[in-house]
C-alpha cells in the first residue's frame, strides 16, 4: 500500500516524534515515531514503512507496514503487511497478514454478532 | 575476526539470496502423526492455549482462534537471530546473550499452555539456546500439555530447507520454505536459515528429560517427529 493522498488521511511525516497520547476523528497516516496512546476508535490507523510506534492503539482498523510495539484493538480489522513487525496483543475481528510480516503476542479474535469472523491466508 | 552480521549471517543459506523479493515460496504437504494427535485434542476440547513458536500464519491463527483455542504466536528462530543478542565470550568469540534472549522471549506471565508447536525449531537454532528455551517451554506449559518438534534424521546438510508451516484440520500439513531477513535488518536480506545440527535420539530424549513422557514417530522424508508430554 502506498502512502494515502494527503487530505484522505491525517499524516504524520517520517521526520515527526510524537510523545503522549494521540486522538482523533478522521484516519491517520504515521510514517514517522509516536510513543504513548494513539486512539482512533471509528476511524483507520495506517503505520507507514517507516512508522514506529510504542503505544497501544485503539481504532477501527489498524494497516501496519512498519514497526508496532503496543497492543492493537481495532473493532473491524487487522492487516500486517510483509515488512510488518507487531509486538504486542492483538483484538480484532478479522486480520490479515502477508507471508514475512512477524507478530509476536496473543491473537484474540471476537466475533462479530450475526456474521462469522475472517481471516485471510498468508 | 567475524563481524557481528557475518554471524549472523552463517545462519542463513547463502544460495537463497537469488530468490530473495520473489513471489511467495509454493506451498507443499507433508502428513504429520504428531500433528494428528494434537488436531484430535485441538478438536476435542474447548478455550485450549496454543502456543505457535513458528513464522506467523494467518492459517495457523484462523484454525485455533475459530475453534475457540487462544492463540500467541511467537517466531523464536527470527527472534533468536537478532545481532542485538550478540555479545564477545571470554575468548573474544561473538556468541548469542541465551539470558537476553530469555529475558525478551517466551515470557508469559499470564499463560499455561496446552500446546506448543515448536516445528523445527531446535535443529535451526543457535545450539546454545536450545536447551535454555525447551526449559523455559517445560515452565510455561501446564502439566499434560503436548508438545510438537521435528528433528532431521541424518545430516541432510546446512542447506537442507527450513519450512514454516500451516496446519489444517486434520494430519496434513502445508509446508512453505520459511525465509526472513534477521531483525533490523532490510527484507532485501531476507534468505532461508541453515540447519545447525542434527540431534539423534539420546541428544533428544536430553532435551525433553523434565517432560513425562516423550513419543517418536519416523516419517518417510527424514523427519523424526516427537511429541512430549508435560
Amino acid at each position: 500500500m502506498d502512502a494515502p493522498k494527503t487530505g484522505e488521511f491525517a499524516h504524520i511525516g517520517k521526520s515527526v516524534v510524537i510523545k503522549g497520547e494521540v486522538s482523533g476523528s478522521e484516519d491517520l497516516y504515521v510514517d514517522g515515531s509516536v510513543e504513548g496512546k494513539i486512539e482512533l476508535r471509528n476511524h483507520s490507523l495506517t503505520v507507514g514503512p517507516n512508522g514506529n510506534i510504542k503505544a497501544d492503539v485503539t481504532a477501527k482498523a489498524v494497516v501496519v507496514q512498519g514497526k508496532l510495539d503496543g497492543s492493537v484493538n481495532a473493532s473491524d480489522r487487522v492487516e500486517l503487511r510483509k515488512a510488518a513487525v507487531v509486538n504486542g496483543d492483538v483484538t480484532t475481528q478479522r486480520i490479515a497478514i502477508e507471508e514475512g510480516a512477524f507478530l509476536k503476542g496473543k491473537v484474540d479474535i471476537q466475533k462479530e454478532t450475526g456474521k462469522a469472523a475472517g481471516l485471510a491466508s498468508s | 575476526m567475524a563481524s557481528v552480521s557475518d554471524n549472523v549471517m552463517k545462519f542463513f543459506r547463502s544460495s537463497s539470496n537469488q530468490t530473495a523479493g520473489h513471489a511467495d515460496p509454493q506451498k507443499i504437504t507433508r502428513r504429520s502423526s504428531g500433528m494428528a494427535e494434537i488436531s484430535r485434542l485441538l478438536n476435542s476440547q474447548e478455550s485450549l492455549c496454543v502456543l505457535d513458536l513458528g513464522s506467523t500464519s494467518a492459517n495457523n491463527i484462523r484454525l485455533f482462534t475459530g475453534k475457540g483455542h487462544k492463540n500467541y504466536s511467537e517466531d523464536l528462530l527470527r527472534s533468536s537471530l537478532d545481532p542485538a543478542l550478540r555479545i564477545k565470550d571470554v575468548d573474544g568469540n561473538s556468541v548469542v546473550d541465551s539470558k537476553k534472549f530469555l529475558d525478551e522471549n517466551v515470557v508469559y506471565a499470564n499463560a499455561k499452555f496446552d500446546v506448543v508447536l515448536c516445528w523445527n525449531l531446535p535443529d535451526y537454532m543457535e545450539e546454545s539456546l536450545v536447551k535454555p528455551t525447551i526449559d523455559r517451554l517445560w515452565s510455561v506449559m501446564k502439566p499434560g500439555g503436548l508438545l510438537l518438534a521435528f528433528f532431521h534424521t541424518r545430516d541432510a546438510g546446512p542447506d537442507s530447507t527450513c519450512y514454516r508451516y500451516h496446519v489444517t484440520d486434520t494430519d496434513l500439513l502445508e509446508m512453505q520454505e520459511a525465509k526472513f531477513a534477521p531483525p533490523g535488518r532490510p527484507a532485501s536480506e531476507k534468505q532461508s536459515p541453515r540447519l545447525q545440527r542434527v540431534f539423534n535420539n539420546r541428544h533428544i530424549e536430553n532435551l525433553f528429560r523434565d517432560f513425562a513422557s516423550i513419543k517418536f514417530f519416523l516419517a518417510r522424508d527424514a523427519i523424526r517427529e516427537v511429541l512430549v508430554v508435560r
